[in-house]
């Protein structure tokens, strides 16, 4: 029903001197489903926002344009209602705090005659198989269930163009599942173009009866039904980082060499914190009676369902917080160091033995370089300032971010500060590299070439006998580097054994 | 309030408010227009007796509010706090002696209190309905403040994720205060960074949704009733009987009197 021409486009960034995109030449026909790829960087996101008309003149996103882009013949304009757009987070993206008052609020900024708002929102809401009524509370709902009320919310607008940018990243398996069969629904039910950007391409391609590849800072390279572009630039997109079905990387890692127990969860209980304005969201029992041993040179992988307490699991078997009840007790080497529970331990202590890895990268970072973040552990650990130095360089040269020494860590682009984030949690050297690594979705969001690089990083970091532990959705780490498997559910720890890698 | 969220601290309404929290009925703009007649009225009030009549009638209402004590008490703490301080200050180096005192005391609890029931009594979305609807406030903030109080929770979330970061990193006070406030501060620019990436987020969103691109219509309607009328009412008739209460007794003393 909508039709997109761009033709030369390109757009800049207030306050970059480079390109997000240049010469763009595109054309997308009423009906479409197109999925977008390029390696990160590639302005896929910004293409997208372009095409909702969110970087015009009193658009929210600032910059240069240049050329044109048309939809349905006319620049992109949001007040036309044109366009739906559902974005990765669905926590910033629903604004009221009732389910049918966040559907109705887009159909209201169009100017919609009240009497008829309520019927689309209804609608919107029974196509996206929203399973509560429409007082329900917006943040009583897992990230799945958010995430179909956003994409209710864009529907009620009628949008003739859905645009999605990630949609299913922040989800866990299930609620993923859940909104890519709505989406399945959707877009053949109202025949709207449809332009997706996704990461894991593999999980999508169903969706979409043509691919179009963009460069970084360039134009379109690729341009066909996702079977012929497969075909063609399969191994060439694999290259840059894409995920190209059936081209999953292959790290060769060496066998976990196992070893002693270094910590031991004993009867550990964990409540969700009081929340400040949320109604009988009171504290909740999310992990009961927990025993698990973690053995060095052995990883192990939470895995679970969100909000199963895989993220709680693993920040109390980092000694971060203190159980509801029972203890996380040091074993093993780890006892040498302190033989009180790890949660009564001072955390310079902790940060030289217990390495953590945050889901959000920026929340671990406390100084104002990349330089001084990767010095500041050893410098800590009391490392003479020459060698603590030779231990930046060494590190700063195999993450490649040599380039970026001086730069605010703030400012790295996402797989940057993922390879950042981990590199600080790896202690002050080989010799001394933490005893546990905890990390929380370290794979998350990335693409294949900070993906192997991670897998390479924690195998080394295994076979010097580390205990590697990590929250993880991702099913390739859970197939090529876990030792041992642990679900976490309904309370409950299962402990399984992992395939070998 | 079911004992299984005493833990939790409620801002929002029962969906069942029923004649136990008759106040969450009226228009949040009505009671709000209230409470604001009530304080600007106590305002000349210097004498413990005009501000006592009306703190008793707002006790009285507490009740009703749908508000559990602990909730009131948490939210209300800053203003006994600053009852008490105003209490003292004025005790120990006023010029009115005990009585000049207290009413100083009295007046901050008496202005405070009918606020804080407009707040726990109050839906925060009737809020804003009825201050666009009815009060004409412009549109912007109203819905600005809305989607900013949908954020709270999450605030609070990360701000516990940055302090757990921060202790994976080697950094936490272990008890001592002088180390605690360079790393308050620290976890505070973490969290700043944080909420201004959200903050554009949620902006962004709200402007992809069509937000500030035309006149809005209302999907909900703000609805006005006679018993909102007779409550903006009952605000200076309430003030009335207050100040014919302490005058009648020869208690009154004016804010502009009380130093002769």
């Amino acid at each position: 029903m909508a039709d997109i021409r761009l033709s030369g486009w390109g757009w800049r960034h207030a306050g970059r001197s480079a390109h997000a995109l240049r010469g763009v030449d595109l054309r997308i026909d009423t009906g479409e489903r197109v999925l977008l790829l390029g390696a990160s960087g590639a302005g896929k996101s910004t293409l997208l926002h372009a095409l909702a008309g969110l970087t015009g003149p009193d658009g929210a996103i600032s910059g240069h344009q240049e050329g044109t882009l048309l939809v349905d013949g006319r620049p992109a304009d949001r007040g036309r209602g044109l366009v739906g757009l559902v974005s990765q987070d669905p926590d910033s993206q629903l604004v009221m705090a009732r389910a049918g008052d966040d559907v109705a609020f887009g159909p209201e900024n169009l100017g919609v005659d009240p009497a008829r708002i309520w019927p689309r929102v209804a609608h919107a809401l029974d196509a996206v198989g929203f399973p509560y009524g429409q007082r329900h509370s917006t943040s009583a709902l897992s990230g799945g269930e958010k995430q179909r009320l956003v994409l209710a919310g864009a529907l009620a607008m009628r949008p003739r163009l859905l645009l999605l940018d990630e949609p299913t990243a922040n989800l866990d398996p299930e609620g993923a599942a859940l909104v890519r069969g709505v989406l399945q629904r959707v877009s053949a039910g109202t025949g709207a173009t449809l332009v997706l950007v996704e990461h894991r391409v593999a999980e999508v391609v169903d969706l979409v009866d043509r691919v179009v590849v963009l460069e970084p800072g360039g134009g379109v390279v690729a341009d066909g039904t996702p079977a012929e572009v497969f075909a063609r630039h399969g191994a060439e997109l694999a290259e840059r980082g894409v995920w190209v079905p059936g081209r999953d990387p292959e790290p060769s890692v060496a066998p976990a060499p196992g070893g002693v127990p270094v910590l031991a969860a004993e009867g550990v209980s964990a409540r969700t914190p009081a929340e400040l304005g949320v109604r009988g969201g009171g504290r909740r029992t999310v992990l009961e009676d927990v025993d698990l041993e973690v053995r060095s040179g052995t990883a192990t992988a939470l895995v679970g369902p969100n909000g199963s307490g895989k993220s709680t699991l693993l920040t109390l078997l980092a000694g971060l917080d203190r159980p509801h009840r029972g203890a996380v007790l040091p074993r093993g080497p780890l006892a040498g160091a302190d033989r009180r529970p790890l949660s009564r331990w001072p955390a310079r202590r902790l940060a030289r033995h217990v390495g953590t890895v945050f889901q959000h990268a920026e929340d671990q970072f406390v100084t104002a370089s990349v330089r001084e973040e990767l010095g500041f552990g050893p410098r800590r650990a009391g490392l003479p300032p020459a060698r603590a130095e030779a231990r930046v360089d060494e590190l700063l040269q195999r993450l490649r971010l040599e380039h970026l020494a001086d730069v605010h860590p703030y400012t790295l682009s996402g797989g940057e500060k993922r390879r950042l984030s981990v590199a600080t949690a790896l202690g002050s050297g080989p010799a001394n590299a933490p005893h546990v690594l905890a990390l929380d979705e370290p794979t998350f969001g990335q693409d294949t070439r900070t993906w192997s690089e991670l897998v390479d990083l924690l195998a080394a970091l295994r076979t010097g006998g580390s205990a590697v532990l990590m929250a993880t959705h991702d099913p390739l780490l859970q197939g090529r580097f876990t030792d041992t498997r642990v679900r976490v559910g309904g309370a409950d720890v299962h402990v399984g054994e992992g395939r070998r890698a | 309030m079911s004992a299984s969220s005493g833990d939790t601290l409620t801002m929002d309404v029962p969906e069942d408010a029923g004649a136990r929290h008759w106040l969450t009925r009226f228009n949040p703009a009505a009671k709000l227009l209230a409470a604001l007649t009530l304080a600007l009225g106590l305002v000349p009030a210097a004498d413990p007796v005009t501000g006592a009549v009306v703190l008793a009638a707002a006790v009285a209402l507490v009740p009703f509010s749908g508000a559990d004590v602990r909730t009131l008490l948490v939210l209300g703490l800053p203003f006994l706090l600053m009852g008490g301080s105003t209490l003292m200050v004025n005790l120990l180096y006023g010029d009115q002696g005990a009585e000049g005192a207290l009413g100083a005391a009295v007046r901050v609890l008496a202005i405070a209190l009918p606020g804080l029931l407009t707040a726990v009594s109050s839906d925060p979305t009737d809020l804003s309905d009825g201050l666009v609807q009815r009060l004409k406030m412009p549109e912007r903030p109203a819905m600005g403040v809305l989607a900013a109080l949908r954020l709270v929770p999450l605030l609070a979330h990360q701000w516990r994720t940055i302090t757990l970061a921060r202790r994976a990193r080697g950094l936490a006070a272990g008890g001592n205060p002088l180390r605690a406030v360079p790393l308050f501060f620290g976890r505070l620019f973490s969290l700043l960074v944080r909420s201004i990436r959200t903050g554009t987020l949620l902006a962004t969103a709200m402007d992809a949704r069509a937000f500030g691109a035309g006149p809005r219509t209302h999907a909900r309607r703000s609805r006005w009733g006679r018993r909102d009328t007779l409550l903006l009412a009952a605000a200076p008739a309430l003030l009335l009987c207050a100040y014919g209460l302490s005058y009648s007794t020869r208690t009154l003393v004016l804010l502009w009197t009380g130093t002769g």
